[in-house]
């Protein structure tokens, strides 16, 4: 196929206080199922969007948070989370889940999905895109 | 006359809570709700404005917006307490008034 384009799917907002992040987890998946290339990045607020064990029972509301652990089903490689936004929330890669991918040419070997970047190689990343799709 | 003030966003985003805080008075109290409740976990670059005030102002998280979140109780900073729904009533109505900062 020639014509995939590099989407990047910008997620800055907490999940459930608005509807941004599980608005943004649809519109992923939509670009995914299209074979588009899609990275997702979670800057700011959007890092609380993977804290593993949310449990919304309570709040009578759907836990979408399961949700992305299927993105490596989709084909979604490249998950990128900005250091100094989990370091400013006290936060630590061991706090969000831990998602993976399955490369079909090493056996279907579970890769790590998500990758941690710094603000300037962050900067880098979306200098390579070519769609940007802020929530 | 003690006020009940709620904060439902994150310092991380807005300033909401700094802002409540400093115009909350001694004996007064300040309930965490929704987004609001990730300020009142520890380790964080903004947890000194609960950290700073908790000796004069009551501090509450909402416990069910803490669980929805993913946050260990556990993680949170010393002093504030954790409140159901029905705590969450009887803040407001053992206050005077509640004064919601949106």
């Amino acid at each position: 196929m020639s014509n995939i384009k590099k989407f990047c799917y910008l997620n800055r907002k907490a999940p459930y206080g608005t509807v941004y992040a599980w608005e943004a987890l649809e519109v992923v998946l939509i670009g995914a199922a299209f074979d588009q290339d899609c990275s997702v990045v979670f800057v700011d607020d959007g890092v609380y969007q993977l804290v593993k064990g949310q449990d919304t029972a309570d709040l009578g509301i759907k836990n979408f948070s399961p949700t992305y652990s299927a993105l490596g089903d989709y084909d979604i490689k490249k998950i990128y989370i900005e250091k100094e936004s989990l370091e400013e929330r006290g936060l630590s890669l061991d706090d969000l889940q831990h998602l993976v991918w399955e490369d079909e040419d090493e056996d279907w070997a579970e890769k790590d999905s998500i990758i941690v970047v710094t603000k300037d190689e962050l900067a880098k990343v979306l200098d390579e895109q070519d769609v940007i799709l802020s929530f | 006359m003690p006020i009940l003030h709620t904060v439902n966003k994150s310092s991380y985003e807005r300033n909401t809570l700094e802002s409540c805080v400093s115009k909350t008075s001694k004996g007064g109290s300040v309930l965490l709700i929704e987004d609001g409740v990730y300020s009142a976990v520890k380790g964080g670059a903004k947890a000194g404005i609960i950290e700073n005030a908790i000796g004069d102002v009551s501090f509450y998280v909402l416990g069910p917006d803490i669980k929805a979140r993913g946050l260990d109780e556990g993680k949170l900073i010393d002093g504030i307490k954790v409140v159901d729904y029905s705590g969450f009533v009887e803040l407001t109505v053992s206050n005077d008034k509640v004064a919601n900062w949106l």
